[in-house]
């Protein structure tokens, strides 16, 4: 088994306030077979046992499904292999002697906690804002009492897929979430059960992307190369189309008719 | 603040604005890049093109304020659109490798701010007449103002050839980007369209139609009249 030395630069920030840098460090003796986060626990030993601070690094299922991991590694978000997320991109991958430059998720909206950590609790209150559909409990309906083709289920399954790291504003130029945004709609417009709230929950889960702070979306794609999950570029195309809708001819619970007629 | 300027004001109804107005100046762009063609035709079909666009005043001077408009709402929403997504990021990566967007697409602020730096000197140059005044408003033999030969004059001069050929090379630029992306920003995408690569395709028809005359010029093919 063949092991490692490399170099790091990481962020290191030690609270929302204090200003941020970033220190390098020499890390030895890593397994060509630890996954990227197992470089960073073996770091973090190295400092503990020395008596330093170890790095904060957000984790959580460390197989690929929660979205808590979110570094920003040599410019790419997770690392830059393809739909992987950080704690499945593994050593392997790196030559010895590497230096690696290992960010945090930059945005205005995603705050640094501390060194590696972000808060992106701004995605949640895009969510909050109308990811979701009203449905009255307590009877639950048949299964396939509704149809819906398959080609739609497949799609709706696509979009869910989103696992909310938050990498689609990391590697944005503009630091937008219009991917995550787009993702969390089209799962629900592309099923029959989204429809009857579609261009309300549209214009409410934009506004509420915006008002967090985000950057607008310019067509990069950057978003998609980034995505863990692979969610195309599809989606955004659907949201910008219902945008219009909702924005020039749905009549809204919230319109108080300012235009006249 | 009416429906409207809400809308305007969301970061997708600036898109919806910015590919509208882009896509109806480029539209423009295709038009005025067939007319020149004209050129090939002789001093006499040019001028009467030029004489009959001149004395449509109908149109024309509606035509000039729409296109002024457009472009006074493309460079204004795209103004607080850069400064949104700069504030959108406070503090930048220490390294960034994008990968999927190309650098024409990061460049769309530069590129237009250079377009429209060149179609100021194009207005000076053919509309206004200060770049080269002593082309501008001679007549030709039917008594009518002579775009023909100003035209001819203009790009036997190597130097303004460069800076139409630098100011085609930064539109090229734009569109690149441009004329792909406002499908996808109002919203017209579908796996039969091939919408991404329909920017490249339209720039190099624009750069290559907008340059045949003027290096046709360049080069002795069309000349003067009696030269």
């Amino acid at each position: 088994m063949s092991t490692l030395n490399l170099t790091l630069h990481i962020w290191r920030q030690a609270d929302r306030k204090a200003a941020g840098k970033l220190v390098t460090y020499k890390v030895k003796n890593v397994s060509t077979h630890a996954s990227f986060l197992e470089m960073l626990d073996i770091l973090n030993e190295q400092l503990i046992e020395k008596g330093e601070e170890p790095v904060a690094f957000d984790h959580d299922c460390r197989e690929g499904i929660c979205g808590m991991c979110s570094l920003m590694i040599n410019g790419r978000a997770h690392g830059g292999q393809r739909a992987t997320t950080v704690c499945q991109l593994h050593m392997r991958l790196f030559k010895d002697g590497d230096e690696i430059y290992i960010e945090p998720w930059r945005a205005y909206a995603f705050p640094v906690i501390k060194d590696l950590c972000v808060d992106r609790s701004a995605l949640d209150k895009i969510v909050t804002a109308g990811g979701y559909i009203s449905v009255n409990v307590g009877s639950a309906p048949d299964a396939n009492d509704v149809l819906i083709p398959k080609e739609y289920a497949d799609r709706a399954f696509e979009a869910a897929a989103c696992i909310g790291c938050g990498a689609c504003v990391a590697a944005c130029p503009n630091g937008s979430a219009m991917l995550y945004t787009a993702a969390k709609l089209a799962h629900l417009h592309n099923l029959p059960q989204g429809q009857p709230e579609r261009l309300h929950r549209t214009k409410a889960m934009v506004s509420a992307m915006d008002a967090a702070g985000f950057g607008n979306c310019s067509n990069h794609y950057e978003c998609e190369a980034a995505c863990p999950k692979d969610i195309s570029r599809e989606v955004m195309a659907l949201v910008n189309r219902d945008y219009a809708k909702a924005a020039w001819v749905h009549r809204d619970r919230d319109d108080k008719g300012d235009g006249g007629g | 603040m009416s429906w409207f300027g809400r809308y305007l004001r969301s970061s997708i109804g600036a898109k919806h604005a910015m590919a509208v107005t882009g896509l109806l100046l480029l539209l423009f762009a295709i038009v005025h890049m067939l007319g020149h063609f004209q050129m090939f035709g002789g001093q006499d079909m040019y001028n009467k093109y030029a004489h009959f666009l001149q004395n449509l005043w109908e149109v024309k001077w509606p035509v000039r304020a729409g296109l002024i408009a457009l472009t006074v709402i493309h460079i204004v929403l795209a103004i607080g659109l850069v400064a949104k997504n700069r504030a959108a990021r406070p503090v930048s990566y220490a390294v960034y490798r994008p990968v999927m967007s190309s650098a024409t697409g990061r460049a769309m602020a530069f590129t237009g701010l250079a377009v429209f730096a060149f179609l100021a000197f194009h207005i000076l140059h053919f509309t206004v007449g200060m770049v080269q005044a002593d082309y501008f408003h001679t007549l030709d033999p039917k008594g009518r103002y002579d775009a023909y030969s100003m035209f001819v004059r203009g790009f036997q001069n190597p130097a303004i050839y460069g800076v139409y050929l630098a100011g085609m090379v930064l539109l090229a630029m734009h569109l690149g980007h441009g004329a792909s992306s406002w499908f996808q920003s109002l919203g017209w995408r579908h796996p039969k369209y091939p919408i991404d690569r329909i920017g490249t395709a339209v720039s190099v028809f624009l750069f290559v139609g907008y340059m045949i005359p003027p290096t046709a010029v360049l080069v002795g093919i069309i000349k003067l009249p009696g030269a």
